[in-house]
């Protein structure tokens, strides 16, 4: 493999504490090393900002809940397709791109690791064949438990350690990365018409409480010391005055350690924050809560956040929370598309219009940026958008400038039609910080692949890394003449090197990279209930037989990389 | 104003997209730039000039720029497509789309124009004097923003879906029209002056439609109401006036229900 050198860039890496000195970064057969040989290629990045290859901890971005929207939304493709064009193949679409599009243009903007955030176990092959059809960029997907019929069975009798083997079984067979938890216990109890807003409202038929649900699959995922802590969406999302739950789910993390060998420190991560981050009793008081938010994160150290960005666009919502997708179709009377998986989850899609002309979707533009600028600790609060829930991946770029220059959030606070009601909702007009680019670096690299457990593969430039490095047109030593300039640079960047193979260059994808396709083989001790009762489901309530349920093999999964635990000796 | 002449010199094996026959395009151009704007035929991009002969320089602005289209046209979409100003006269028949997204201006078929005219128009006017097909001023596949601006006039038949998610401007029809009219629309005026088949209004929150001739099957969401004399076009005449689709979600104003109204010719 070839020789690159990165020559005279400013470095930001916190990985290993680098704030934007001049330094070279060489790469040899795919990873970062000391130094290279004389026949390695120059890279000259002199005046340019050079970091890790970014990494999305939460997004949308395949499997059948996205294709849906696909499918339902072809007024989502016009005019907005790409034809062929050198090494890229066509593509379409603006909140919801096709795969092709999805993995250029994150490699254009300098992302090379992406977590799909919500695989129904079901659908495992589904998603594993749209993630083989992402180019560049590594990807996981973290298949659903919260409303999984074993999971509320086992925790019902309080069983961990069935419950960890039934979570190693199910990674195994989706070849999943993570546990995740959607509107736990809600959507199951969805399917007989009804909800749970807080951690306490009984699960219909399985006689347990969301509660119960998310201390369990702690309990479980750190009995199996797994690289990612649980990643949960909360009950009651999007609602007036759903801070008090999103507090009461964050305090059920209390007490716990993490306990892995990846120096992972969280035992939850809270996704998209902003969706749960309000205060009022309805859309007429609506507030932001943010700072209550933010004040418990900043004291608790085993937990981290992504903020679920507004960013004022048309776009499609799409979750894994099937209630909260008809109630969102109620208010806004938009097409409504409903799934069940049956025994595991379900979902719905509805398109939803940010407008800066009503003030609610102004509230939350501010609630996300609040909360990204009101934790202290950079490495502990990552930047999505929930993609495509908040906005479109595609607009980090404006996310970043937002953050990065107190001028674009004031003129941006100007042009909303209730600039007032946005100020006295939230305090987004009294917080003047700016995120650094060190920061910036934090949220978007060196934390969220700690938080994923990955701190040894992505996320820094510390030589024996995966080669994952971008350089940015943007010169930290110059005063920025125009806030939309930060917003160019980081849409489109100078170079990209994925795993030591430079994919990007000016924002022209130059090759289709080896992309992987991330999983955790996490090793159990035999169980053999949890074995007959997989077969049981099987046989009693399944549609499928359990051997055509597994994601395997090359079709599949072409390109693996197994995260490894294992828990026989617990 | 500058008129600027396009004929038809050598028809194309597969469908030409011609977007870029637009006011708003060919403004500022010479005779020259306008045949070198680009144009698909499949997958395959080509020149307008290539097909068409291009006489005459466009004016400066769209609003003085005239686009006179030569010629057999039947098989060109997309004439007009988002202009904003001026005028577009197609002396012929043409295919889909025409004066799709249309917000300003004025557009002429003198012939048949094909389904999807006038797709989520926002203002201007298109006369079509012959026949309309399907999905006239309705919106785009998936969306549920239609027609919301400007006028139509039909002077001939037009297909199925006339007006699907109208949100306002106004559609005339001369003729007869074909089944599904106004389907989930909330706002703006369908009148026809011949005979409508079925599913008139079906979903209709909001808008109105104005029948002259008869209606085949009535929807059983509407409600009759009163008789009421209505002036149209300068001609008085009375109508049975029914208010629908009462299987639909509607507004409220002052306390009172919205609905949308539907008036049949005595």
């Amino acid at each position: 493999m070839s020789e690159y050198l990165i020559k005279n860039g400013h470095v930001f890496d916190p990985v290993q504490g680098i704030k934007g000195d001049k330094k070279d970064i060489a790469i040899k057969d795919g990873k970062i090393v000391d130094k290279v040989s004389s026949d390695a290629k120059v890279i000259d990045a002199k005046g340019r900002t050079v970091m890790a290859g970014a990494v999305e901890i939460h997004a949308h971005i395949a499997g059948p809940k996205v294709n849906m929207g696909r499918i339902y939304r072809p007024e989502d493709k016009l005019f907005s397709c790409t034809p062929t064009k050198g090494m890229e193949r066509m593509g379409g679409g603006y909140s919801i791109p096709t795969t092709f599009k999805t993995g250029y243009e994150y490699a254009k903007m300098g992302y090379t690791t992406a977590m799909e955030a919500a695989m129904p176990p079901l659908f495992s092959r589904h998603v594993h064949e749209e993630i083989r059809d992402t180019p560049i960029i590594d990807e996981g997907a973290f298949p659903v438990f919260g409303n999984n019929w074993f999971v509320m069975e086992y925790l019902k009798n309080n069983e961990i350690e069935n419950t960890a083997a039934y979570v190693a079984w199910l990674l195994r067979a989706t070849k999943g990365y993570a546990v995740k938890l959607v509107n736990p216990g809600g959507t199951e109890a969805w399917a007989w018409g009804l909800n749970c807003l807080s951690v306490n409202d009984p699960v219909p038929y399985f006689d347990i409480t969301p509660a119960e649900i998310i201390k369990g699959l702690i309990e479980a995922n750190e009995f199996l010391g797994l690289p990612h802590s649980i990643h949960i969406h909360p009950n009651n999302l999007g609602n007036p005055g759903n801070y008090t739950t999103t507090l009461d789910t964050l305090k059920l993390a209390e007490g716990y350690k993490a306990k892995n060998k990846f120096g992972r420190e969280q035992v939850m991560h809270l996704t998209h924050a902003q969706f749960h981050s309000y205060g009022g009793e309805t859309w007429a008081n609506f507030e932001s809560k943010a700072k209550e938010i933010t004040d418990y994160v900043n004291r608790n150290k085993n937990i981290t956040i992504d903020t679920g960005n507004v960013t004022l666009d048309e776009t499609t919502t799409m979750t894994a929370d099937g209630p909260f997708e008809h109630h969102l179709t109620e208010l806004n009377h938009l097409k409504w598309a409903n799934i069940d998986v049956e025994l595991e989850t379900g979902s719905g899609v509805v398109p939803y219009i940010y407008s800066p002309n009503i003030s609610v979707c102004a509230i939350q533009w501010a609630i996300g940026l609040e909360l990204a600028l009101m934790t202290k600790d950079s490495m502990r609060c990552f930047i999505t958008t929930d993609h495509p829930n908040a906005g479109p991946f595609t607009r980090y770029p404006r996310v970043i400038k937002w953050l990065m220059s107190a001028k674009a959030r004031e003129a941006q606070i100007n042009a909303f039609k209730h600039k007032d009601k946005v100020l006295s909702a939230s305090s987004i007009g009294s917080l003047d910080r700016e995120i650094t680019l060190y920061e910036l670096a934090q949220m978007t690299r060196a934390g969220p692949a700690k938080s994923l457990g990955l701190t040894h593969i992505c996320g820094g430039l510390k030589p024996g890394m995966d080669a994952d490095v971008v350089v940015y047109d943007f010169n930290p030593e110059k005063p920025v003449a125009s806030p939309d300039l930060i917003e160019k640079a980081f849409s489109r960047a100078a170079h990209v090197f994925k795993n030591g193979v430079e994919v990007v260059q000016n924002g022209e994808i130059v090759s289709n990279g080896n992309k992987r396709t991330l999983w955790v083989d996490a090793k159990v001790k035999e169980n053999p209930q949890v074995m007959r009762d997989i077969n049981d489901k099987f046989l009693k309530f399944y549609s499928m037989t359990q051997a055509n349920y597994e994601a395997l093999g090359h079709h599949f999964i072409p390109n693996p990389l197994a995260i490894e635990v294992d828990a026989t000796q617990v | 104003m500058e008129t600027v002449t396009i004929t038809m010199k050598n028809q194309p094996a597969l469908y030409l997209e011609a977007d870029n026959v637009s006011p708003d395009v060919f403004a500022g151009k010479t005779a020259a730039q306008i045949a070198d704007l680009h144009v698909f035929e499949g997958n395959a991009k080509g020149k307008l000039g290539a097909y068409f002969d291009v006489n005459g320089n466009a004016g400066a602005t769209a609003a003085d720029t005239r686009i006179v289209v030569k010629g057999d046209v039947k098989k060109v979409k997309y004439l007009g497509m988002k202009m904003s100003a001026g005028e577009v006269v197609v002396e012929g028949s043409t295919d889909q789309y025409a004066g799709a997204w249309m917000s300003g201006g004025k557009m002429v078929v003198r012939g048949n124009a094909e389904a999807f005219a006038a797709t989520a128009m926002k203002g201007g006017e298109l006369v079509i004097e012959g026949n309309a097909g399907n999905y006239l001023g309705a919106a785009y596949r998936g969306d549920w923003r239609g027609m919301s601006g400007g006028k139509i006039l039909v002077k001939g038949n037009a297909g199925s879906d006339v007006g699907m998610y109208m949100l306002g401007g106004e559609i005339a029809i001369n003729g007869n029209v074909d089944v599904h009219v106004a389907t989930h629309a909330e706002g703006g005026r369908v009148i026809i002056k011949g005979n409508a088949k079925s599913k008139i209004g079906g979903q209709l929150v909001d808008g109105e439609i104005i029948i002259f001739g008869s209606i085949d099957v009535m929807m059983p969401g509407f409600k009759y109401v009163d008789d009421k004399e209505l002036e149209v076009d300068g001609a008085k005449a009375k109508f049975a006036h029914y208010i629908g689709d009462t299987g639909e979600r509607h507004k409220k104003r002052k306390g009172q229900m919205i609905y949308g109204n539907l008036y049949k010719k005595i």
